[in-house]
């Protein structure tokens, strides 16, 4: 009978929602497997983090120190072995956020496991559900041997709640060997925003190569997003002509997000951008262009000049919310 | 310096997927195959560190069956010294992928590993990493910036993660990996096609290398995903924010 362990990632003393969905994505997986889900919490001062995951109803293994302060991918992946090891762990489970795609192939290297990437769905305790070719084929893999590797996709499973029965919270001392301490953390230059967080919103509008430049977003799509209360994303084309930051990315090599609103303003619909938002639950699409591809997905389809149409929208938002 | 970078043939991003009557792979008729876009900015990064560094071997690999041949070649005519095909007529997974590599990395002693961070078939992003580790490398993945120290003893990577950049710092050798921002990849000369035709493009069976690839994943089914049904109009905003709050109620 094997435990799953689910490594919660943390930023600024609190956990994203992306870790809460990896939490109940590892209970998934633990009842299936007839185990025990333990969350591994890494980092430096981190009783209170400790505390408040055990809170989740799991067993915490707490990692303090150094080495650990910041994320690593290769001290993270030595702390990581040595509690598969020690708790007699079959399944490792991490949200496929850009942490979780950074550490978990290297964990399953380092144990020999077989791994599946961004998977949206738990079949049983070794087969699992998961996009390929930008979404257009889902494959149904199956993972022999133990342990077994998964990072899951955050959009695909609900986010765990607080449990009335807490979890018993360890502290490991882990000391990395010296093939594990090469990496060095430099900086993080964080993108500022008061808006919520592009893969937690309930609301994101999209802008694209459409709105021709930033400066455009900033004087279209920003009062969009901010009556909407809605978080702000970009197509690949706008990302790449620098108009807004990376990480406003959605689709196949960037985020993928399933809010229950997705407005798409001057996006024409290419197949990996499609890939990042087409499980969204109510699509809208504001188009110059009839032939767009990003129709035939949407649910509301409005051919029209974006620089028109998105402020008109953005007074009728507002003319709904104070009525 | 000598940097390895590895080429994987894939379907063009554009290319409308079917499902192949065997259910377990793709219809690859009327497929047009490339080089993964994310090896190309891999193989660009890679030449723009030769330009810098006089000596630098620049040497592909890839895995796959001959055809593969057709992006070593593209690669080499983009300006790339010599090429390694390890052939396999299976589809390998990750972790085989990786332990293949890292025999190849063995033998001709690279300084520096750069790689796509994921190639757009089977959207994995898992071989660079776990070659790293089983290198015992560190390693700098999704890439928008690479730095390297003035005695190319050490990298300097600038990485795009959720919320921002981060950098990291490592010592050479390791392997880095590619994202979209970090360069805007060369296209072929009609020269450096010519010159592409007589370099170096050796091959090696995958059973000589004898390195352990029985797989561990297996994909049981691979279906079409449900199609979502779009493509109805309003006619103006007025409309869109009336059937928003009043028939989806989502605002």
């Amino acid at each position: 009978m094997g435990n799953v362990l689910v490594v919660a990632e943390h930023l600024h003393g609190k956990f994203p929602k992306t870790t809460l969905v990896s939490v109940a994505a590892g209970k998934q997986a633990a009842s299936l497997a007839g185990g025990k889900c333990i969350a591994a919490v890494l980092g430096q001062g981190i009783d209170g983090l400790a505390n408040e995951l055990a809170q989740y109803g799991v067993d915490v293994v707490a990692v303090d120190g150094a080495p650990f302060a910041h994320y690593l991918a290769d001290a993270y992946t030595a702390a990581i072995a040595q509690i598969v090891k020690q708790k007699d762990v079959e399944i490792v489970v991490a949200a496929a956020t850009a942490m979780g795609k950074d550490l978990l192939p290297r964990v399953a290297a380092r144990l020999g496991a077989g791994m599946a990437s961004e998977v949206t769905a738990i079949d049983d305790a070794r087969t699992f559900k998961r996009p390929m070719y930008a979404g257009n084929a889902i494959a149904t893999v199956q993972i022999e041997g133990s342990p077994r590797v998964v990072s899951v996709r955050t959009t695909a499973f609900d986010a765990a709640a607080k449990s009335t029965q807490k979890g018993a919270v360890e502290k490991l001392s882990v000391t990395p060997d010296a093939n594990s301490t090469r990496m060095q953390f430099v900086e993080f230059a964080e993108t500022k925003s008061d808006r919520p967080v592009l893969t937690e919103a309930r609301i994101v509008c999209s802008g694209g190569r459409g709105l021709k430049n930033g400066e455009n977003f900033t004087i279209y799509l920003e009062p969009l997003c901010d009556v909407l209360g809605a978080a702000m994303g970009a197509s690949r084309a706008a990302v790449d002509a620098g108009f807004v930051p990376n990480d406003l990315q959605v689709g196949q090599t960037g985020k993928v997000v399933a809010p229950s609103l997705y407005i798409a303003v001057g996006i024409s619909g290419a197949i990996q951008h499609l890939a990042g938002m087409k499980d969204s639950k109510v699509i809208v699409a504001i188009n110059k262009d009839e032939e767009a591809p990003i129709f035939q997905i949407a649910d509301y389809g409005l051919v029209a000049d974006l620089f028109k149409a998105v402020p008109e929208l953005t007074e009728e938002v507002k003319k709904l919310k104070s009525a | 310096m000598k940097i390895l970078v590895t080429v994987k043939r894939v379907p063009d991003p554009e290319t409308i997927i079917k499902i192949g009557a065997d259910g377990a792979g793709i219809s690859t008729d009327n497929v047009k195959w490339v080089i993964n876009p994310f090896d190309e900015i891999a193989i660009e990064e890679a030449l723009r560190i030769k330009e810098k560094v006089p000596g630098t071997e620049v040497v592909l690999v890839s895995l796959g069956q001959k055809t593969s041949q057709e992006q070593l070649r593209t690669g080499l005519a983009m300006g790339a010294d010599r090429a390694v095909l390890v052939l396999s007529d299976q589809p390998l997974e990750p972790l085989a992928v990786a332990r293949v590599l890292a025999k190849i990395v063995e033998t001709e002693k690279a300084d520096l590993l750069v790689m796509g961070k994921q190639a757009i078939d089977d959207d994995s992003n898992c071989v660079g990493q776990m070659l790293a580790e089983l290198l015992g490398w560190p390693q700098a993945t999704f890439a928008s910036k690479v730095e390297l120290g003035a005695d190319q003893k050490s990298a300097k990577v600038t990485r795009e993660v959720d919320g921002g950049l981060e950098t990291v710092a490592v010592p050479l050798p390791a392997v880095v990996t590619a994202d979209l921002r970090l360069n805007e990849p060369r296209y072929a000369s009609l020269p450096g096609i010519m010159k592409a035709r007589k370099k170096e493009l050796k091959e090696i069976p995958v059973a000589d290398l004898g390195v352990d690839v029985a797989p561990r994943l297996k994909i049981v089914k691979l279906e079409t995903p449900p199609k979502r049904t779009g493509g109805r109009k309003v006619g103006s905003v007025q409309e869109l924010v009336k059937m928003l709050h009043e028939e989806a109620k989502v605002i």
